[in-house]
């Protein structure tokens, strides 16, 4: 009789447990949902092939936001390019080389403040650095690299966990078969470790691509009539022209829809080049078997 | 060398090894004969230092970074703990086989195909004809030859562990090693390894670690007894197993510690 007692007591505690969790999660969608509705909403009716393939016009309040568009996609490729093979091969070096483990703590922690440091430092770093001390003006290329040092600290986190995740078996079974250290870790380490990576980058690519601060003064500009040409030339990206609609202009009600569509549009493109580095990393997955 | 049937001839030979592990000695003046194509099989509780010493053999304990090593491990004459000892072509002569089986996430075809892969070997018909004769020479070749491309992490365990002793025949090792092979092994997936470890004998040196008695005086021809890092007793397997000359061998064997 006792037992029965304490099983039903347990029966109830679970299922209280499990109704809390459910909760927590369904707040949790509903704040996301909610977001991604309200943008959608709103955003959806500037919505047009005018939109997203003309520059913009009339003191930014008609025409669409393509250069913008382009903006952003080159900066967040760029932070890609720059910072991927950086990250990585920081990652390969820490986890694999490393000298000691001191060593290791200091220079991990030493990544995660890197971390840590607000965006418009970033801004300001990359304004004193990469635009005026390397001369590469207000540019693609400054905002990539400023963009590429925000995602750096991700991205070597990623990768460090990802080869971490590695089994010790599969080094021994590549060294015991007279593989150099080397070969061990490009062909069986980082191979294994590359979708643990590609998260990581999944996840850098939203961060770069919705950095206003880092941009600001190193590659965004408020308005341009044509596309970029190179990757010196100033660019428009979308956080920033979202920022600019938002705070100038004289007709704010016509420039918050512009805005909202604007979102819209970066939402989906950093959706678009999040779902292709998904799509490679299950493509890889299965060509390695997991 | 590998492939002569001369019944003394000495492939292996130990002399006054000691390892350490920072300050615990794990192998206390080891003196073995490996003899080719015989089978050696180390045995002894655990902790007694077997799985080390073989690891000491493709100096796969390097991997330990506060090891120390003193003595010498001759392989056809030359003392492979040198320091300038080339240790990639070491461990192509000396192939191992650990205990968990541990095939690479990869297909079949490209586990076997690595090895020879690292070689700089580009070859795609020598690739295919090394891979299926390793296979054939594994015991796995009618298993797996119509699913080459696919993973090797869809086949059994028994299965992927002969895919690993297939891997190490390829790059032509001379002496396999075997670190508890069986250890994860259903019985009859046991009784196939230990059916090609006979078979390869033929052409191989094999040593082999195992925590099983019965499977050691199947398999091997000689049997090394350890305990607390010392060698106790070495000699002919069935000599040890019916008349062991050290207490301690005689109470190992029959179960009274270990």
């Amino acid at each position: 009789m006792q037992s029965n007692v304490n099983a039903l007591k347990n029966k109830i505690k679970q299922n209280l447990a499990f109704s809390v969790l459910i909760a927590a999660l369904c707040i949790t969608l509903l704040f996301l949902g909610f977001m991604i509705f309200f943008i959608a909403k709103n955003g959806i009716g500037v919505i047009s092939w005018e939109f997203l393939t003309q520059p913009p016009r009339d003191g930014m309040m008609y025409g669409g936001i393509a250069p913008a568009i382009v903006g952003s996609f080159l900066l967040v490729m760029g932070a890609i390019v720059f910072a991927l093979p950086l990250g990585v091969a920081t990652a390969i070096y820490l986890q694999e080389y490393s000298p000691s483990n001191t060593a290791l703590r200091i220079i991990n922690l030493g990544i995660n403040n890197l971390a840590g440091v607000p965006s418009i430092v970033f801004g300001l770093f990359g304004l004193a650095v990469f635009v005026r001390l390397f001369g590469f003006g207000v540019s693609v290329l400054s905002g990539s690299l400023t963009l590429g040092i925000l995602i750096l600290p991700a991205i070597i986190a990623a990768s460090q966990e990802a080869i971490m995740a590695v089994p010790l078996s599969f080094r021994e079974a590549s060294l015991a078969l007279g593989a150099t250290q080397s070969q061990t870790i490009t062909r069986v380490v980082v191979p294994s470790a590359a979708p643990g990576i590609l998260t990581g980058i999944i996840l850098a690519i939203g961060r770069a691509g919705g950095e206003t601060a880092p941009i600001l003064f190193t590659a965004a500009t408020f308005y341009k009539r044509g596309f970029p040409t190179g990757p010196m030339s100033e660019v428009m990206a979308l956080p920033y022209h979202i920022y600019a609609l938002m705070a100038e202009g004289v007709n704010p009600e016509r420039q918050t829809l512009i805005a909202y569509g604007c979102a819209l549009v970066l939402l989906a493109l950093v959706i678009i080049i999040a779902l292709s580095a998904i799509i490679v990393r299950n493509k890889h997955r299965s060509s390695y078997g997991h | 060398m590998a492939t002569s049937t001369n019944q003394s001839e000495i492939k292996v030979k130990v002399e006054n090894l000691n390892f350490y592990y920072g300050a615990v000695q794990a192998l206390k003046n080891i003196n073995i004969d490996v003899y080719a194509n015989k089978v050696t099989a180390l045995i002894g509780p655990s902790g007694c230092g077997k799985s080390t010493l073989i690891r000491t053999f493709n100096r796969m304990c390097d991997l330990v970074p506060t090891k120390k090593v003193d003595g010498q491990i001759l392989l056809d004459g030359e003392n492979i703990l040198e320091k300038h000892t080339d240790i990639v072509s070491l461990r192509r002569r000396v192939g191992m086989v650990f205990q968990k089986p541990n095939p690479f996430p990869k297909t079949i075809f490209q586990n076997i195909a690595y090895g020879l892969e690292i070689q700089g070997i580009k070859d795609k018909s020598l690739l295919r004809h090394k891979v299926e004769t390793s296979l054939q020479k594994a015991a796995l070749w009618d298993e797996v030859k119509d699913r080459l491309n696919q993973s090797a992490l869809g086949l059994s365990g028994g299965q992927q562990q002969r895919l690993c002793i297939a891997r190490a025949l390829a790059i032509e090792a001379e002496v396999v090693l075997f670190d508890e092979p069986c250890a994860s092994l259903d019985p009859i997936s046991t009784a196939k390894i230990e059916e090609l470890i006979l078979e390869l004998k033929k052409n191989y040196t094999i040593i082999i670690v195992t925590h099983n008695m019965q499977q050691a005086s199947r398999v091997s021809d000689y049997t090394a007894f350890m305990y607390l890092g010392d060698l106790i007793e070495f000699g002919v397997t069935k000599q040890i197993f019916t008349l062991p000359k050290h207490p301690k061998t005689e109470a190992y064997l029959s179960g009274r510690f270990g």
